[in-house]
């Protein structure tokens, strides 16, 4: 945004030169860091260990075939509690990022003030703790189990779910809202009729997709001790089973690819 | 009968919108109300059902002053206002019918409108009115399927299902055709007659509204230009009104019984349903 005098000329050009330096600098300073720290990691790699891993790779493999496939009747168990980690994690989840969400999206939220700041930091906090974490916190406090793996993840989902569902808020059509409140409508009539229809495709969508994502992360959680497929693939890599490694990866693929299929159709019968 | 008296509007922006307006409206009489984009036609109708809020001045509906209600008193007297909007404000995901007995949201609690069992005589009437539109055929529609013209009349029932001692119309015909223009103001004015409601309609379009209206406010820059009769407006007027142009073209100069015979098979042949029986409807609403 440019334009400078040359000779009576006037020449427009992207940026001025001084900017057009410091971005040149940027760049500069980005490539020496980025060096720096290439020959500080490379000074403590123990490079023996590096080359030998392709060989490494190779011997787990083999040693993974042929699956132990009578394993998986030991499974299902463990399926059906992580894939219940994941649905009763999402229930929860939905329950508590409905409210939250009203509260932070500035044209529903009942004090932009003081209400408003608390939903987002509800939101934050939920998001920026991963649900592994949640989850050895939460066995911790409640011991192994499901229970503890159920509620990470509903922590987890809350701000993800709620984070979603305001943004769909704030980009409602007000007109719509406006109609409804010009009849003289009751606030939550206001909110089941003006608000609620517009917000419905994104919420159902919002819902399975964080389902979806949160199968996945059940499968891990067993790892703290928070129930599920998780605990069965630890031990059987801490005692180097690895034909059950295989079957239980196997699983694990299957079980999110048919959560993805679900997860797919619901949201493309609903919008 | 509508008082505005000596009515202000400042927005947080520091925008004047409306300056010391002072109009009344008795009732059953259609009013149409022209001005320049930006002049305040919008403000002013929303003022009255407290949309906005107006700074200054009061505004008495029947005796009633609206401008001090409380919001539980606000939300009492909405009811009897009924509002239609340009782009129809319909809520697009919900059906036809209960986009019209959305209308009587002010009249019944909250579970009976959320499980819509709404009283059986609020659903005659949108049946009856839906009829009396043409579009009994498309009840279970969603509201995202229709056409604009259409979408428009499912807005006429939701303000006139509120039995309103006064419509509020904001640019009723500013998204439609020629035609359906014409067909929609003659539907509104049709009903105002039927009913006898007073109306403030908001229209950019000074012909139409010279046809339909029984008297034309000029507004500009917040303050009330012109005042008078339809077949009064002249192009002076206009020009006080918009501004400098040729207005020649723009004045309504036919004899408007006649006009009225020339459109009416129009109004027959309409959209999807020929032949309706006006007069039996107009009996039944
Ligand atoms: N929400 C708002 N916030 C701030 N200023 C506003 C707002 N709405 C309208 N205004 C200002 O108030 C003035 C009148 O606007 P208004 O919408 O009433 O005009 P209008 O006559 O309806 O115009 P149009 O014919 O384009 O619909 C304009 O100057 C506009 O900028
Ligand atoms: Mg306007």
């Amino acid at each position: 945004m440019a334009v400078s005098q040359l000779n009576g000329v006037k020449v427009w050009q992207r940026r001025d030169r001084a900017k057009q330096l410091k971005i040149w600098f940027g760049y500069f300073i980005a490539v020496t860091i980025f060096m720096v720290c290439w020959k500080y990691m490379s000074d403590r790699t123990i490079w023996i260990f590096v080359w030998d891993a392709p060989t490494q790779a190779i011997d787990i493999a083999t040693r993974m075939v042929p699956p132990k496939w009578g394993y998986i009747n030991s499974l299902w168990g463990v399926i059906w509690d992580t894939i219940n980690i994941a649905t009763l994690g999402t229930v929860i989840a939905i329950f508590l990022a409905v409210p939250t969400a009203f509260c932070a999206a500035r044209n529903t939220t009942p004090s932009v003030r003081f209400v408003r700041p608390i939903a987002l930091f509800i939101i934050v906090s939920s998001r920026s703790i991963n649900s592994l974490i949640w989850a050895l916190i939460l066995v911790a406090i409640l011991g192994p189990g499901v229970v503890a793996g159920i509620i990470a993840i509903g922590l987890r989902s809350i701000g993800f779910c709620a984070k979603l569902l305001y943004e769909a808020i704030e980009e409602i059509e007000p007109t719509q809202v406006e109609a409804i409140t010009a009849t003289g409508a009751g606030r939550l009539q206001v909110l089941a009729y003006g608000i609620v229809p517009q917000i419905l495709p994104a919420f159902a969508g919002i819902s399975v997709f964080r389902w979806d994502i949160n199968i996945r992360e059940s499968t891990i959680l067993g790892y703290v001790g928070a129930g599920g497929i998780g605990l069965h693939l630890s031990a059987s890599i801490d005692n180097l089973v690895w034909t059950q490694v295989s079957i239980i990866l196997m699983v694990i693929i299957v079980t999110v690819i048919v959560s993805e299929w679900v997860s797919a159709k619901v949201r493309h019968s609903i919008i | 009968m509508l008082r505005l008296d000596s009515l202000s509007k400042r927005y947080q922006t520091g925008d004047l919108a409306l300056s010391n307006v002072t109009l009344e409206v008795p009732d059953s009489q259609v009013m149409a109300l022209i001005g320049p984009s930006g002049a305040g036609k919008s403000t002013l109708i929303r003022c009255i059902n407290r949309l906005v809020e107006p700074t200054e001045g009061t505004i008495t509906l029947n005796g009633q002053e609206l401008t001090s209600l409380n919001s539980s008193k606000l939300r009492l007297a909405r009811r009897h206002m009924g509002m239609i909007f340009q782009e129809y404000a319909l809520v697009e995901r919900l059906s036809v019918m209960e986009n019209v007995l959305s209308g009587r949201l002010g009249f019944v609690g909250f579970w009976r409108s959320y499980f819509r069992k709404f009283p059986q005589s609020d659903v005659d009437e949108a049946f009856r009115l839906l009829e009396r539109v043409g579009l009994d055929h498309m009840v279970d529609k969603r509201a995202d399927e229709l056409s604009g013209g259409q979408r428009q009349r499912v807005g006429i029932c939701r303000a006139l299902i509120q039995d309103p001692n006064i419509l509020l119309i904001d640019e009723p015909t500013a998204s439609l055709d020629p035609k359906t223009s014409r067909q929609i103001m003659r539907l509104i004015c049709e009903l105002c007659k039927e009913r006898k409601l007073s109306a403030i309609i908001n229209i950019h379009d000074v012909m139409l509204a010279q046809m339909f209206a029984q008297r034309i406010v000029g507004l500009q820059m917040g303050e009330i230009v012109y005042d008078g009769p339809p077949n009064e407006i002249t192009p002076d007027v206009l020009t006080k009104i918009y501004g400098e142009e040729d207005w020649e073209a723009t004045i309504e100069t036919v004899d408007e019984d006649d006009d009225e015979n020339v459109d009416e098979p129009e109004q027959v042949k309409d959209e999807h349903h020929p032949g309706i029986d006006r007069d039996r409807m107009s009996g039944l609403t």
